[in-house]
């Protein structure tokens, strides 16, 4: 798309991205209040040790005897200023909690998403130049195979074979414990822990982005635009990487959008298997002691990560597509 | 000198298709300078042909025997790498579908320039590309240069395709029925540029197309295909007006004649009076940059009983919006549809349904009108059911329909896959007859079928409009066939009707320049095709 | 029908995954005479590893056995994704037939809804709703179904889209028929094999999501599923690795052959599209 064109376009996906995250707040409420019992106790973490006293001062802080709308008013003004509550049960603030815990989380599914995208897209492409050969075939059972396969049985899998009868890498944690490293031992350590979680996360979507990239680069290969490269007499692999391949990652794009809510949610399933320190395994912990709070807080931040990853493809498919402000 | 010579090609079919062959035992030549148009229905073997020479047979259609001979080389022989080096450099190819035929994402200049640097002819691309887009009379070529193909519209995309196919200056140009998907205005302007080009040039072109119209406007030779085979070839004055081979003779025998010829005036009782309807359509959300078309407007007609009146223009012009705010398939803004008085356009759907008696259509795409999971019996049957007649009699009177227009009474228990494009369309006119329509509106009805095919389902229509009494409004795009169907004509640019009246009236003596424009754009004017 | 099955048969993966996905519902259909008693019962030492003591596949840390486990836990796996794929259908076919019919601002709002739907974290709006609502097994078909609808609106909606400017509708249309009789009877039965494609996928997708949540111990306590038993064997990885392998197979399995089926059909359903994949040509 042409440069002027951008501002408007982006500031048309932020407003949108803005709408998303008010109606997850607002989501959030409504699940407060359609738990069965007070809603009290759920902000105050239903099976916390809470008492009267307490209680008492949370329905006066959120209005709990005002009408529900009053009430809605009273958590949007609290979230906006980034007060999502407080867990009794860890006597801290969420917003400090879910912080805290953030940054390991996106060092994992970043690590994860770049190894899903950058593996897919070269396999589904090889099997797609392949399609019909044993490397074709190949590739589409093990892709398959990943797909099929649950996450956390992927991880648990790995553990087994990898640190429990081979030795070679940690199964839990961020680093090891007790020791203190820097520069690049400390580099190399934390990678050594990365690597298996991440394998683990990333090898579903990596699945995904195989299959959805071959299916769609034999679709794109089948299109005029193709005939007619091949009429002027491209060579073959051109025509595959600036014809094929390039209109063939525009879906890829737009569902790597989609996938990125089922990318954080995989992360809580794969930092409970790894004990890996983010706020997946935070999740956990909140759901084993009932800690509400934390479990809105951590719904409404990985809602937030979600829409800002989407303005981010949003802007990639805009540079890569010129066709976008008319599509709208 | 000759410059292609295709001896005795046979390309094979996969196994399990209607015949072993795509193409069998063709023979032909071009010479420099030459235009041979290659002609034929679709499915004869046109196409495979082209993409034979240019060497772009998909895996699974191989060639069996024959020889292809290109400015001394033997075609066939040359490995793929070869014959890659011929492509686009020697000889060039542009395609049916400009829509498609470019890549989305890449600059049309950049496209042009992938043609030179693949040849190694990239150095001085900054200045050639303009220059060929100058040489297909493109405006502005710098702009148009760095534009998406999205922006462009289907002719200029087209001459964006010739420009391509030029850039290395090739001897041989193949043009796989490049005007088929374009608007009769813009299709005469890519044939005179093609004309224009060749002769400047000298290049030897293969012209392949379905239209008879268009052969003659710009064939030297010609060579008639039927099933894979040639059955016919001459220098084109010869085959256009003195046919040998009983296949080429019943072509040409079924393209409309051009020649309106005239008809009595209808004073009967107007049916139909369409006064003030305007459409527009918006497009664009909340924040996005709003569009506004005006779909139609200044477009009032009357319709008298027994007459037929003909919606002509060119695609967008909004003849079949216009025709579908009649029968409430568009919902127009403002205006009356006066039926004998009353005004339709305000009716619900309920305070419309029985009009829908009385008021029938039938379709352009044989094969979208009719639902594919339900017999022909009882698609044809299902209006009268729904209009309370009995399930046995309406069935009966289905199989009555089925004789009226040709078809075996076994059709009844069919599904549509089973049947071709003619007799499909058969099928749709069948259904909208079981309703006893005194209105019909016919969008297109022929548009979509080969043209023998066309001339069945034109005479099938005229004896039913003749047998019933009907009155119909007719849409097309084809002035030759709205010159043999049509009492009145009524000529549609930009959502507005400009011109309307006796049909021999405005093809004799058009008054709005557009309609001039419309009748110079028919192709082969010149040639009056010979009663056979 | 017999055109179908000519076509299933021809894709070799699509047959494999029919015989597991019926070898799976026949352990379903047989565990209470396979594995009489509860599940939940003590049958052996505690860690026994597979093969001894009469234990197929081990014993868990209970003494429980692990190859009865499985085979009760193929019932509840069954039996949710099934359900819950059944009501995502039901939301996801309205919404998405009101929005590719109807267009317009209807089409607006119930797209805009279902975007929504699909950006937010849809496995941790499932765990919320699960935990705020208590686990059970309503809860958990609910939860699995309000976060699974998505995809089928958005290709009931396309389809409807596209179905309705087809020639046919119209002509329907112009017949004088209702609304209802062209939406059941034209557009609906055409529209038929995305769904049932998406669906056989959809029920493979519930069972991964139905797993994840026992996993993390959010199934119904009473229930003995495939995703608790892994769950169950999660920290004594070490000890007894047949805890977590044997349950974890069975999900890839059920998975898998649900998965290869949906493609059987798919190629089955749409003979085009089978043969633009490529494969032999």
């Amino acid at each position: 798309m042409e440069a002027s064109k951008l501002p408007g376009f982006l500031a048309r996906r932020a407003v949108k991205a803005v709408l998303v995250v008010f109606a997850i707040i607002v989501c959030n409420f409504l699940l407060v209040h359609a738990a069965p019992g007070d809603p009290a106790s759920v902000i105050a973490g239903q099976s916390g040790v809470a008492d009267a006293a307490f209680m008492e001062q949370l329905r006066k802080q959120f209005g709990l005897d005002q009408p529900l709308h009053t009430q809605l008013w009273i958590y949007l003004k609290s979230v906006a200023q980034l007060d999502l509550g407080f867990s009794h049960r860890q006597q801290q603030p969420v917003a400090k909690l879910v912080l805290e815990r953030l940054p390991a989380t996106l060092l994992l599914t970043g690590a994860a998403f770049a190894f899903a995208i950058a593996g897919g897209v070269t396999l589904g492409a090889l099997a797609a130049r392949r399609v019909g050969t044993w490397a074709d075939s190949l590739i589409t059972v093990l892709a398959l195979t990943f797909y099929a396969t649950p996450l956390f049985w992927v991880g648990l899998m790995l553990v087994l074979v990898f640190s429990v009868w081979l030795e070679w890498l940690p199964s839990f944690g961020m680093g090891t414990v007790g020791v203190e490293l820097h520069g690049f031992a400390f580099a190399l350590d934390l990678a050594k822990h990365l690597l298996l979680p991440a394998l683990t996360l990333g090898l579903f979507y990596l699945a995904v982005y195989c299959r959805l990239t071959r299916a769609t680069m034999l679709e794109v290969a089948d299109q005029d635009f193709v005939k007619t490269a091949r009429a002027k007499g491209v060579p073959e692999g051109r025509i595959l990487r600036a014809h094929v391949l390039r209109n063939a990652l525009l879906p890829v794009i737009t569902f790597a959008g989609i996938q990125a809510g089922q990318l954080v949610g995989g992360a809580i399933l794969v930092e409970t298997v790894f004990a890996w320190p983010g706020i997946g395994r935070l999740a956990f912990e909140a759901l084993l002691a009932r800690d509400y709070p934390v479990l809105l807080g951590v719904f409404f931040c990985t809602g937030v990560m979600v829409v800002l990853f989407n303005l981010v493809t949003d802007l990639l498919y805009a540079v890569i597509d010129p066709r976008v402000e008319v599509a709208g | 000198m000759t410059l292609l010579t295709v001896e005795n090609l046979t390309v094979a079919l996969p196994q399990g298709g209607d015949r072993p062959h795509a193409v069998e035992g063709i023979s032909l030549s071009i010479s420099a300078g030459e235009i041979l148009c290659v002609v034929g229905e679709s499915g004869s073997g046109k196409s495979i042909t082209a993409n034979a020479v240019m060497g772009l047979l998909p895996r699974g259609l191989p060639v069996t025997s024959g020889a292809i001979g290109f400015e001394g080389k033997d075609v066939l022989a040359l490995s793929p790498e070869a014959m890659r080096r011929l492509r686009g450099s020697r000889m060039a190819m542009i395609f049916q579908e400009p829509m498609t035929a470019l890549n989305p994402l890449m600059r049309v200049g950049d496209q042009i320039a992938e043609a030179l640097r693949v040849h190694g002819a990239g150095a001085d691309a900054a200045k050639r590309v303009p220059e060929l887009l100058a040489a297909v009379n493109l405006p502005d070529p710098k702009a148009i240069a760095r534009s998406h193909p999205f922006r462009l519209s289907g002719g200029q995309r087209q001459r964006v395709m010739i420009a391509m196919a030029l850039a290395l200056e090739p001897t041989l140009l193949i043009a796989d029925e490049p005007t088929t998907a374009l608007d009769v205005t813009t299709q005469m302007q890519i044939l005179r540029l093609i004309r224009e080009i060749q002769s400047r040039r000298g290049t030897g072109v293969m012209f392949i197309t379905h239209d008879f119209g268009v052969v003659a406007e710009i064939a030297d030779r010609v060579a008639v295909m039927q099933r894979g085979r040639i059955v016919e070839q001459g220098p084109a004055a010869e085959v256009l007006n003195h046919p040998q081979h009983p296949y080429t003779r019943a072509l040409i025998a079924a393209v409309p004649h051009g020649a309106p010829d005239s008809r009595p005036q209808v004073t009967t009782a107007p049916v139909l009076d369409v006064k003030g309807v305007e459409k527009t359509y918006r497009r664009g959300g909340m924040f996005g940059a709003r569009a506004v078309v005006r779909a139609v407007h200044d477009a009032d007609f009357i319709l008298r009983r027994g007459e037929t009146l003909g919606l002509v223009g060119e695609s967008g012009s909004g003849k079949s919006t216009l025709a579908r705010c009649v029968v409430k398939l568009v919902e127009p803004e403002t205006g009356t549809i006066a039926y004998h008085g009353t005004d339709l356009r305000p009716l619900s759907r309920n305070a419309w349904k029985p009009f829908r008696q009385r008021i029938q259509m039938i379709f352009q795409d044989p094969y979208a009108s009719l639902n594919p999971r339900r017999k022909v019996g009882e698609a044809i049957a299902e209006g009268p059911i729904t209009h309370g007649v009995a399930r046995g009699k309406a069935l009966a009177k289905a199989r009555e329909l089925l004789a009226l227009v040709q078809l075996d009474p076994g059709a009844m228990e069919r599904y549509p896959h089973e049947f071709s494009g003619g007799q499909r369309q058969r099928i749709g006119i069948a259904r909208a007859l079981a309703m006893e329509p005194e209105l019909l509106i016919a969008d297109e009805p022929v548009s979509a079928l080969d043209v023998s095919v066309q001339a069945q389902v034109l005479a099938l229509l005229a004896d039913i409009r003749e047998r019933l009494g009907l009155t119909m409004l007719f849409i097309t795009h084809d002035l030759r066939v709205a010159a043999q169907v049509c009492d009145r004509v009524a000529v549609m640019q930009r959502g507005a009707i400009v011109e309307q009246g006796p049909t021999a009236e405005v093809f004799s003596a058009p008054q709005h320049p557009y309609t001039r424009q419309l009748l110079d754009s028919i192709p082969g004017r010149g040639w009056t095709p010979p009663a056979v | 029908m017999r055109d179908f099955w000519r076509r299933f048969r021809r894709n070799k993966g699509a047959v494999v995954g029919l015989l597991i996905l019926v070898l799976v519902i026949l352990l379903a259909a047989t565990a209470p005479w396979l594995f009489p008693g509860s599940p939940w019962d003590m049958a052996a030492a505690p860690f026994m590893p597979p093969g001894e003591m009469d234990m197929l596949l081990g014993s868990d840390s209970l003494g429980r056995d692990v190859a009865a486990g499985i085979a009760h836990g193929a019932r509840i796996s069954l039996l949710v994704g099934a359900v819950s794929t059944v009501a995502a259908l039901c939301i996801g076919v309205s919404l998405g037939a009101i929005a590719g019919y109807l267009g317009g601002v209807a089409d607006d709002a119930v797209m805009r809804f279902t975007e929504f739907f699909q950006t937010i974290p849809s496995f941790v709006l499932a765990i919320l709703l699960v935990a705020i609502f208590t686990p059970s097994i309503i809860s958990v078909v609910f939860a699995i179904a309000i976060v699974s609808w998505p995809p089928v609106a958005r290709v009931v909606r396309a389809e409807f889209l596209s179905l309705r400017s087809r020639e046919f509708v119209q002509a329907a249309e112009v017949l004088g028929k209702t609304r209802l009789a062209i939406v059941l009877g034209d557009i609906l039965p055409n529209a038929l094999s995305p769904i049932i494609v998406l669906s056989s996928l959809m029920v493979a997708s519930a069972i991964l999501l139905e797993s994840a949540l026992s996993f993390l111990g959010l199934g119904d306590p009473n229930l003995m599923t495939w995703g608790f038993l892994i769950g169950a064997g999660r920290s004594v990885i070490r000890l007894a690795w047949w805890m977590s392998v044997f349950p974890g197979l069975a999900i890839f399995l059920t998975v898998l052959a649900l998965n290869l089926v949906g493609e059987g059909l798919s190629d089955a359903l749409n003979p085009r599209l089978a043969r633009q994949r490529g494969g032999a040509a």
